[in-house]
């Protein structure tokens, strides 16, 4: 479904994926939010399946990605404004946010909001990291040769050419459909900066973490790909540190692209949890 | 982290799809014998069929023995997606029918496998769907041919039997132009010899009975879904492409592009086409077809080489009146076949010999090694005289419309040692040039 989004004095359409169901914001929603250079289409098993296990899903492209209007965001924090206009234009009261990569920078700088904190019942972190620092060389690539830096991306993302069960299903190749995801994206705007260069410098330069961080007061899961070259599970230890409720999975025989690699485990984890922390919100009579 | 590279050719060729059973640790992939899966449990069940988990339920939709060859496929060709069908002539209805239906059209190279252009001419026209056929070479009759119904542009790498070189970047540029896919029949080239999506095109099948299984023992058809097409961008800026782009009855008002930002047209070609029309592989054959391609670029390298050989000492021979083979300078596509095919432009050809179809059939019938039958791709060689076997009827003022002499002959060149083979020729050959008695 397409909202009318009021971000800073614009209004542009935000694309949201509701997993084959029409959203319902009277049930508990959950928020998808994609890496960098990706869009809604990542989460596809995982939020079909929350859809037809009532939830209310809403899986965003962001800004300037897939059929998200208005131009791609520069920082973590104006992303997290932009989500918060997002909710506010679906009428969601509260909701789990569940991010990926760049998209769990996003989660974990809304929920350590004080005036965000209070309509997010959890957050789950799935292949993050802080800092989530990117090389110098892989910054120049996706500005300046996009297809060098795809590759990089895609290479580093998976831990085996043939994860079991492919995603979305049998039969797909799921590093070739991950690189022709990110070629896609590059091929939807000719700006400078590039979309990609915008995501990861936005991710290189989030320095908030630490405070955020501190400021989490509701469940968070981290779901970490065992063999993750991009956003290694030790590089989230800080993290894991500074948030009190923090569960951890390490998912085994998975890198990056957790979601296309281990579509079960993920979406199991993420489902139990998303589930006892919407009970748990309920419950405080949020 | 540094240098990342992607595995080579033979690599892939080996190991992608596949990993050791889980359940006994089985290196090969174990050929899935089952019709059905069990679920876990009704909610497991539940979530398959409403395409929440991945996994596998009936084999006519999917089964692990063929997904292995279906990723396997996409991953050599650099696709998203690879679906195994009954045939190859399964597979190219599976990729019309996925996105055309009754009103539509095709644009097509007339330069196609004698099944290809039944398909087109007689049995989809049947069902609504019309096919102009174009020179493959003139661009411009491509461009005219173009209609607002047409739903694909269509040709194969190397054409039949011409060997017409098809030229993909400028014929997918003008699909493209016109929000429209290319699809490509690369049965001939392999993705060892070309890669067509790395040249615009934008779906691509295959009869993997010929060089992909490579050794004559099934029969199976791939089709791969490159995922380069941008479906809703031609659906927003044409109007086709509903099948994809708006809600499909037929799966709970699923829209395949919002599913899939790159796949919709695999997402469907499998919901709907493998689920409706059934055209499913064997999970045998998609094993035996698994076997060859684990040794592709080994073979596809010697069926050049031997090829080439052979194209030499025909180029050269007196009882020959001409070769069509893209190598030769002689060839109208030597020069694309440079850019496109510079691993080689594989290993079935026609020659024509000097005189009628009694030459022909006299040649044909000395030949100790060479197997007279209609296929290609075999690690043996194979030959055919069209103008004594699948054209006999046809009188020789139509057999010249299609390309075809009283003399021609095509050969698919197989693995034995060339010598051997250019001695059976050359004895065929001067059994051709002797008068009947």
């Amino acid at each position: 479904m397409l909202l009318k989004t009021h971000f800073r004095d614009t209004e542009h359409d935000t694309y949201c994926y509701t997993g084959g169901k029409a959203f319902d914001p009277a049930l508990p929603t959950a928020v998808f939010i994609h890496g960098g250079q990706n869009d809604h289409s990542v989460w596809i098993l995982q939020t079909r399946y929350f859809a037809h296990h009532g939830f209310g899903v809403l899986a965003v492209d962001l800004p300037g990605h897939g059929r998200s209007q208005g131009p791609a965001l520069t920082t973590i924090e104006d992303l997290s404004d932009w989500l918060s206009c997002v909710l506010d234009a679906a009428g969601v009261s509260k909701a789990v946010l569940i991010g990926h990569s760049m998209g769990s920078l996003i989660a974990l700088e809304s929920a350590g909001r004080p005036q965000q904190s209070s309509r997010i019942a959890g957050i789950a972190l799935v292949g993050s990291a802080y800092p989530m620092k990117v090389a110098d060389a892989l910054l120049d690539a996706a500005n300046n040769a996009q297809q060098s830096a795809i590759d990089m991306v895609n290479i580093w993302s998976h831990s085996t050419m043939s994860p079991k069960p492919s995603a979305p299903g049998p039969g797909f190749y799921v590093q070739g459909a991950s690189q022709r995801l990110m070629q896609r994206i590059a091929s939807q705007s000719t700006a400078r900066p590039t979309v990609f260069y915008t995501d990861f410098a936005a991710c290189n330069a989030y320095a908030n973490g630490e405070r955020a961080a501190q400021g989490v007061a509701c469940p968070t899961l981290f779901l970490l790909g065992q063999r993750d070259l991009m956003t290694p599970a030790k590089a989230a230890a800080g993290l894991i540190g500074a948030i009190k409720q923090a569960k951890v999975v390490q998912v085994e025989a998975c890198g990056h692209a957790l979601m296309a690699e281990q579509p079960d485990a993920v979406l199991e984890h993420l489902f139990k949890f998303a589930g006892t922390a919407t009970v748990a919100a309920l419950a405080a009579g949020d | 982290m540094s240098n990342p590279h992607y595995p080579g050719f033979d690599t892939v060729s080996l190991h992608a799809g596949s990993v050791p059973d889980p359940a006994t640790g089985a290196r090969a992939t174990p050929i899935y014998l089952t019709s059905a899966f069990v679920f876990k449990d009704s909610d497991h069940a539940a979530s398959l069929f409403n395409m929440e988990r991945a996994g596998h339920v009936y084999s006519r939709i999917s089964n692990p023995t063929n997904a292995v060859l279906e990723e396997r496929i996409a991953a050599l060709e650099g696709g998203v997606a690879g679906i195994a069908v009954a045939s190859g002539q399964a597979a190219m209805h599976l990729g019309l029918a996925t996105i055309a239906g009754a009103g539509s059209h095709v644009v097509a190279s007339r330069a196609l496998y004698g099944g290809s252009h039944n398909l087109l001419s007689y049995t989809m026209k049947r069902f609504g769907i019309e096919t102009t056929f174009v020179d493959p070479g003139d661009i411009d009759a491509w461009r005219a041919a173009i209609r607002p119904n047409t739903k694909v542009l269509f040709g194969e790498t190397l054409g039949n039997p011409g060997l017409d070189v098809l030229d993909i970047p400028r014929i997918a540029a003008l699909a493209h132009e016109h929000y429209l896919p290319l699809m490509v029949d690369a049965t001939f080239t392999t993705p060892y010899l070309l890669r067509p999506f790395d040249h615009g095109a934008d779906l691509v099948f295959h009869s993997a009975t010929k060089f992909l299984c490579g050794h004559g023992t099934a029969v199976g058809g791939l089709l791969v879904d490159g995922g380069t097409f941008d479906w809703q961008q031609a659906y927003d800026k044409s109007g086709r492409f509903g099948e994809l782009c708006e809600p499909y009855e037929g799966f709970h008002g699923m829209v395949f592009s919002e599913e899939s930002t790159v796949a919709p047209f695999a997402l469907r070609a499998r919901r709907e086409g493998l689920r409706d029309f059934g055209a499913v592989m064997s999970p045998h054959n998609a094993f035996a077809i698994l076997q060859g391609i684990e040794t592709l670029g080994l073979r596809m390298e010697k069926h050049v080489a031997n090829t080439r050989k052979v194209v030499e000492f025909l180029a050269a021979h007196a009882a020959v009146e001409s070769v069509a083979y893209p190598e030769l300078p002689s060839h109208p596509g030597h020069e694309l076949s440079k850019t496109l095919l510079p691993k080689g432009c594989g290993a079935v050809f026609s020659f024509n010999l000097k005189g009628d179809r009694a030459a022909g059939r006299r040649m044909v019938e000395s030949l100790k090694i060479f197997s007279h039958l209609a296929n290609v791709g075999d690690a043996k060689s194979l030959v055919i005289h069209p103008a004594s076997t699948t054209h006999f009827r046809v009188p020789s003022e139509q057999l010249a419309a299609a390309g075809i002499s009283e003399g021609t002959l095509r050969l698919s060149i197989g693995l034995e040692n060339v010598e051997d083979l250019i001695e059976d020729l050359a004895f065929g050959l001067k059994m051709s040039q002797r008068k009947e008695k």
